[in-house]
C-alpha cells in the first residue's frame, strides 16, 4: 500500500472542485510527507502566487506580516491560505472553496459602520454575498472605480472586444526561431514533411490556407522534435502541448493553470470530460484535453475553438442556453461578416478573454488567456477582462449577481440589483459636503 | 545581549544605504554588539525619512504641483500615475518584510500611521502606538521610545513624527474623501513612522 504510486486510499476526504483533478497526485500539494502548513503554503503559492499579489489581491500576505497585526492574526491567520481554504472538507466548503463562516470579514472590519456610515446595520455575511466585495480580487469593485463608471449605459456605444496581437509582435519575440522559420508566406509546394510521410490533401490544405503557412511555420517546425536523450530531431506524428509552447509559451502556460490543463502541469494524463464534475456530453467523455482537442490540428480555426469546441464537451444549463442568447446572435452576425471584428460574443470572449499580458519587462501583448479559471470563482473577476468592453459597470454587477440570468446565459435583463454604485455615489456626496463645510470654516 | 547583536547586523541594511562601511563576515569588530536598539532605529528612520522627503518633494510635488505633467494616485496602475508617497513608503516596508524573512540576522519592521488616517487600517492599534502618535503630535521635534509585547514577543518600538513637507502632502490629505481631518497646514505633524525591533530571539 505504501509502495503504490496511487495514495488516494489515504485521502482524508473528497477534494474541492478546484483540485479534484489532481487529487491522485498527492505530492502536487504535499511535497514533503513530513511537512506542515509551511510546506502546504508553498504549494498553494506555487500555482496561485501570481494572483495573490496587488492589484489582483486586496489582501496580499504583505498586509499582515507586520507584528502590529499579531492580535488580528490570532483571530484569523490571514498569512496562511489554508486558514480559509482547507482541502478535503466538503461538508464545510462553500463557494470559491471557502471553509470559513461567511461573516469572516468581521475579524478585522468590525467597526466599518463608523468609517462608512452607509454600512451601518449591514450584516457581515453580506459583504461577499451581496456582490459588493471579495476578499481577494476587487479590481472592478473598489469605490473610485465604481465612481469612475457611474452612469454608464447598460450597453456601451461601441461594444467591441480587443483583437489578438500575436502576429504583430512576432518580430519582437526574442525566443521566436525566426532564423530557421522566417516570417513569410509559404507556398503549397514548400511543405517540408519528409517524403515517406503520407500527408492527406485535407491536412496539407488546412495547413497552407491558414496562419502557420502564412507566417513561415513549416511542417518540421512542429513535427520535428529533439528527443530527450538524442542529438537529432525525429519526426513526431502527434506533437504535444510542449511543441506548441515553443512559440505560444504564454498561452500554454496559462492553459496549464486552468481546469483544462492543470493535469498536464501536474505530470498527469490529460483531463477528460469523464473526469469533470460539471455536466458533459457523454460522446465526449474520453476526449483528452490538449491544444489540439479545441484547436483542430493543421487548421487551428480560432472561431470553432471559441464556440464549437466548447460545446462538444460542455452540456450544463448555461452552455446549452448559449445558442439562444443575444451574445450568440452577435457571434453569428460577426461570422457572417455583418458585424465588425470583435462585436461577436463567443464562449471564449468571456471565459478565455483577450487580455493584455506582460511578455517581458518591456513588452505586453493582447492574447487569449487560456486559464479559464482566471475569470471565475467569483465571477466578478470577469468584469474587467470581458464584460466592461461592452457593458456599463452597474449593469454588469447586476447581471453577474443574478444566478438565474447567468444560468440562462443572459437572456433578458437582471432581476437583481447590487447597490454598490449608489453606495459609492452617496459616499462621494458625503465627502463633497465635508469638503464644502471645511472650506466655509 | 543576543537581541542587540541581531540589531547590529540589521543595521547593515541601513548602513549600506547610508554609505557607511559594510560589515566584513567573521570580523569581530563588525559582529560585536556596539549599538543600541535606539541608535539603530534612529539610523533607519533617518534613511527612511530622507528618501521619503526626496520622493515627495522632488518627484511628486515637482511633477504634480509645479510642472503639472502627471497625477499621483492611489490607483496608480489604473490611472497610469505616480504612486503616492505613502504607498512608496509602504511598498518599501513590505519589500523589507519579505526580504528580511529570509535573513536570519535581520529583523525589524516599520509602518506609517496616523491619528487621522485616510485608511482606517493605518490608525494606531497598540497602546504604545496610540500613546506615541499622540506624544509626537503634541511635542514637535521629539521622538517616542518604548518597549511592548505583541503576539508573545517583546519589541523595542520607536515612533517619529511624519511632517507635511510639501504642499501636495497637505492638499491631498485635506481633499481626500476618506480623510478625518481637512485642516492640515504645511509643516504640521500629519502622522508618525513606527519602527519595531524585536528584543528577543
Amino acid at each position: 500500500m505504501f509502495a503504490s504510486s496511487d495514495k488516494t486510499v489515504f485521502m482524508p476526504g473528497p477534494m474541492t472542485g478546484g483540485h479534484h483533478q489532481i487529487g491522485v497526485a498527492c505530492a502536487s500539494c504535499h511535497t514533503d510527507a513530513l511537512g506542515g502548513s509551511d510546506v502546504l503554503q508553498e504549494s498553494c503559492i506555487s500555482c496561485h502566487g501570481e494572483d495573490r499579489k496587488k492589484p489582483f489581491d486586496s489582501h496580499p500576505r504583505s498586509k499582515f506580516t507586520d507584528p502590529r497585526n499579531a492580535d488580528q492574526l490570532q483571530n484569523i491567520d490571514a498569512l496562511m491560505c489554508v486558514t480559509c481554504h482547507t482541502e478535503h472538507q466538503p461538508e464545510m466548503t462553500g463557494d470559491n472553496g471557502l471553509t470559513q463562516p461567511a461573516d469572516f470579514c468581521i475579524h478585522c472590519h468590525s467597526d466599518i459602520g463608523k468609517d462608512r456610515p452607509s454600512h451601518q446595520g449591514m450584516e457581515f455575511n453580506t459583504c461577499n454575498a451581496a456582490g459588493c466585495h471579495n476578499f481577494h480580487n476587487n479590481r472592478a469593485l473598489y469605490t473610485d472605480f465604481l465612481l469612475k463608471h457611474q452612469g454608464e449605459p447598460d450597453l456601451l456605444e461601441q461594444p467591441v472586444l480587443p483583437q489578438r496581437e500575436f502576429a504583430s509582435v512576432l518580430g519582437e519575440l526574442i525566443d521566436y526561431p525566426a532564423d530557421r522559420y522566417p516570417i513569410e508566406q509559404l507556398t503549397a509546394t514548400q511543405a517540408d514533411a519528409p517524403n515517406d510521410i503520407n500527408v492527406e490533401t485535407s491536412v496539407h490544405n488546412d495547413w497552407w490556407e491558414t496562419a502557420h503557412a502564412r507566417s513561415g511555420v513549416n511542417c518540421s517546425a512542429c513535427h520535428e522534435v529533439m528527443p530527450e536523450d538524442g542529438d537529432k530531431p525525429v519526426w513526431v506524428e502527434q506533437p504535444t502541448h510542449q511543441v506548441c509552447a515553443q512559440c505560444h509559451s504564454l498561452e500554454v502556460e496559462r492553459f496549464q493553470r486552468g481546469k483544462h490543463g492543470m493535469r498536464l502541469a501536474a505530470n498527469l494524463p490529460p483531463m477528460t470530460p469523464a473526469d469533470a464534475r460539471l455536466p458533459m456530453r457523454a460522446e465526449a467523455a474520453h476526449t483528452e484535453l490538449g491544444c489540439t482537442s479545441c484547436h483542430q490540428a493543421h487548421r487551428f480555426d480560432v472561431q470553432s475553438a471559441a464556440v464549437d469546441s466548447c460545446l462538444e464537451c460542455h452540456s450544463d444549463k448555461h452552455s446549452l442556453a448559449y445558442k439562444q442568447s443575444p451574445h450568440f446572435k452577435l457571434w453569428e452576425k460577426e461570422l457572417r461578416g455583418e458585424g465588425e471584428p470583435g462585436s461577436g460574443v463567443s464562449c471564449a470572449s468571456c471565459h478565455l478573454p483577450r487580455v493584455s499580458f506582460d511578455v517581458n519587462d518591456w513588452m505586453s501583448r493582447v492574447m487569449v488567456d487560456h486559464n479559464q479559471n482566471a475569470t471565475l470563482s467569483p465571477n466578478e473577476k470577469m468584469i474587467r477582462p470581458a464584460c466592461m468592453h461592452c457593458h456599463g459597470l452597474g449593469f454588469t454587477l447586476d447581471a453577474l449577481a443574478d444566478e438565474a440570468l447567468v444560468q440562462g446565459n443572459f437572456q433578458g435583463l437582471p432581476a437583481i440589483h447590487v447597490e454598490s454604485m449608489e453606495l459609492a455615489e452617496a459616499d462621494h456626496k458625503r465627502a463633497e459636503r465635508e469638503r464644502t463645510l471645511s472650506e466655509e470654516h | 545581549m543576543k537581541a542587540i547583536h541581531k540589531t547590529l547586523i540589521a543595521l547593515g541594511v541601513a548602513a549600506s544605504v547610508a554609505g557607511l562601511s559594510t560589515a566584513i563576515a567573521g570580523d569581530d569588530a563588525f559582529t560585536k554588539p556596539s549599538i543600541s536598539a535606539k541608535a539603530m532605529a534612529d539610523a533607519l528612520h533617518l534613511v527612511m525619512d530622507s528618501d521619503r522627503t526626496i520622493y515627495t518633494r522632488k518627484i511628486v510635488n515637482r511633477l504634480v504641483k509645479k510642472e503639472k505633467v502627471i497625477k499621483a494616485s492611489e490607483h496608480f496602475e489604473d490611472d497610469k500615475a505616480l504612486v503616492l508617497p505613502a504607498q512608496m513608503f509602504r511598498f518599501g516596508s513590505e519589500l523589507v518584510a519579505k526580504r528580511a524573512e529570509k535573513l536570519d540576522d535581520v529583523n525589524f519592521s516599520y509602518s506609517l500611521q496616523s491619528l487621522w488616517p485616510i485608511n482606517a487600517q493605518n490608525a494606531p492599534k497598540t497602546d504604545v502606538e496610540k500613546e506615541g502618535l499622540k506624544f509626537i503630535a503634541e511635542n514637535k521635534g521629539e521622538n517616542y521610545y518604548a518597549e511592548e509585547t505583541l503576539g508573545g514577543k517583546s519589541y523595542f518600538t520607536a515612533i517619529y513624527a511624519d511632517v507635511g513637507v510639501a504642499p501636495v502632502c497637505v492638499s491631498c490629505h485635506n481633499d481626500h474623501k476618506d480623510t478625518p481631518k481637512r485642516d492640515f497646514k504645511l509643516g504640521d505633524v500629519m502622522g508618525g513612522v513606527v519602527i519595531r525591533i524585536p528584543m528577543d530571539g
